[in-house]
């Protein structure tokens, strides 16, 4: 041991190499979803505020905060769902493929094309599973039936659930598992090939181990789509997202790549909150 | 910080910081008795040190597994994480310290049969330097005091320098009379002992400084080591 040699070396360096540095790759620095002055209001209530984020083309968004800190309202300013609801409007900008995603005279239809969504609860519809498929891409594109049969195929495929329903694909969906209802849900998101993913609570309702398929999944989409995903599970954040978001109260208080986030977070706020110290 | 909402993990992380309070005090300790019983030829309280040092490798093991229990069940993240890694690596510094000590005072058991070499004076000085850093590295890791812990970091140069002048102290004893080579060999290691325990002090303030802000400190940490380069000529040279 060093203690009977007289040779001095340091004793044993201290650093924590890398453990700010992103694991894995470096934050893809193109642009996919732009927001910029964002404000959101529900009548007269202000639920987001100036808020300013860049969705990474082909990246995993986390985006985490407190029940009502926004971040599921800003989900669904991403795909205007929001304009189906009168009184409630969006000021600013989102900027997509060149175009104001919450300017007026957007086609919804085409942007929700381009913009899929899946939701907490799974939700099939009461149908066929190819059918559940087929159904949302016959709302942008007419296909004949060979190139349709393609398409179910490869987004089943894509979704994790092909080996497990192909020999099924004309009984109802309502068959399937909790799991399996959420990854034929994200099939049919994927079938219109949209260019963003938006999940919200995609596993709440689901099992651990459902739970590690959908986030596997969401690990293998994010070479082909650019995800943004709201979670009140900050663990699976920490999995699943290359940068994390931290709402609180309608502001968007830190975005950092997700190992920062969670090891050494720059506002106070942020360390109350993944600490659970909050409040 | 306030509190964690969840009691039991609040008073699980303070339970961590008493541990490492408690194996500092007992590594401080080590320390300053293995020096005092260098100075006083006394091998009774040497022999206590050599003993006692399997008390500080129980705590490195109790920490350890502690450590390892805070990962798997709380899934600590932030400045939680931060503190329960850094608690694993001061308990190992720690540990090499206390090893170093027990070294240290094997050594005072053989000089205590030696004939007196010199004065002590230069060891006594290094004991307490090393101590006071190895005590404020400690409180600034209770006190998240990253300010102290950057101060003791770099200030680690005074040790060394003492360390070269024994150093050299010891290569003049040993060419003068060979038969101060025993002794002097003897106090040339536990020098050697002490200027790695405030290498260890140092790394210590730098794990708190990561512990309590989260960045690293980058650059090098000032040193004045220059035995390794020594060359000590013979008086009649």
């Amino acid at each position: 041991m060093s203690q009977t040699s007289e040779v001095t070396k340091p004793a044993g360096t201290t650093g924590f190499g890398g453990l700010q540095a992103r694991s894995g790759a470096a934050l893809n620095t193109v642009v996919r979803v732009a927001i910029r002055n964002l404000d959101f209001f529900y009548g007269d209530n202000r639920a987001l505020k100036a808020i300013n984020l860049d969705l990474p083309d082909r990246q995993v968004t986390g985006m985490i905060g407190p029940s009502g800190c926004g971040k599921s309202t800003l989900l669904r300013v991403l795909n205007r769902m929001y304009s189906l609801y009168p009184g409630q409007r969006a000021e600013g900008e989102v900027m997509m493929d060149g175009r104001n995603v919450i300017a007026p005279d957007m086609d919804l239809n085409e942007l929700r094309a381009k913009v899929g969504m899946v939701f907490q609860k799974p939700t099939p519809f009461p149908m066929t599973i190819r059918e559940n498929i087929a159904f949302g891409v016959r709302l942008h594109e007419r296909l004949p039936k060979n190139r349709m049969d393609e398409r179910i195929e490869w987004a089943l495929t894509r979704a994790a659930i092909w080996g497990e329903v192909k020999d099924r694909l004309d009984t109802s969906a309502m068959g399937l598992s909790g799991g399996q209802q959420q990854r034929l849900c994200i099939a049919r998101t994927i079938a219109v090939r949209p260019e963003v993913i938006l999940f919200d609570e995609p596993t709440s309702a689901l099992d651990p181990i459902s739970t590690l398929k959908i986030e596997e999944l969401i690990d293998e989409l994010k070479r082909d789509f650019t995800i943004a995903i709201v979670t009140h599970n900050m663990q699976q954040a920490a999995r699943c997202a290359d940068q994390v978001a931290f709402f609180y109260l309608g502001e968007l208080v830190e975005v950092a790549p997700a190992a920062q986030l969670f090891t050494a977070p720059r506002e106070k706020r942020t360390q109350e909150y993944i600490t659970g110290r909050f409040g | 910080m306030p509190e964690h909402t969840v009691r039991s993990y609040e008073e699980d992380l303070r339970r961590l910081r008493d541990m490492i309070v408690r194996m500092g005090g007992l590594a401080e300790r080590q320390v300053a008795e293995a020096n005092e019983s260098l100075i006083e030829r006394d091998s009774d309280l040497a022999t206590e040190v050599v003993q006692r040092d399997a008390a500080i490798d129980a705590l490195e093991r109790e920490i350890e597994s502690f450590v390892i229990r805070l990962l798997a069940l709380r899934q600590p993240v932030g400045a939680d994480l931060r503190l329960i890694v850094a608690a694993l690596k001061i308990s190992h510094d720690l540990e090499r310290i206390g090893d170093y000590a027990r070294n240290a005072a094997k050594r005072a058991i053989v000089l205590a049969q030696q004939p007196v070499l010199g004065s002590m004076n230069g060891f006594t000085r290094m004991a307490a330097l090393v101590q006071a850093n190895l005590k404020g590295a400690i409180d600034a890791l209770v006190h998240e005091d990253a300010e102290k812990a950057d101060e003791i970091w770099a200030s680690d140069e005074p040790i060394d320098e003492i360390y070269n002048g024994i150093f050299r102290e010891m290569l003049t004893f040993m060419m003068e009379d060979p038969r101060n080579i025993t002794a002097a060999t003897h106090l040339l290691f536990i020098a050697k002992n002490l200027e790695r325990i405030g290498d260890h002090a140092t790394n210590i303030a730098e794990t708190v400084h990561f512990a309590v802000r989260g960045d690293t400190l980058d650059e090098e940490r000032p040193k004045s080591d220059s035995s390794a380069f020594a060359v000590v000529r013979p008086p009649s040279a």
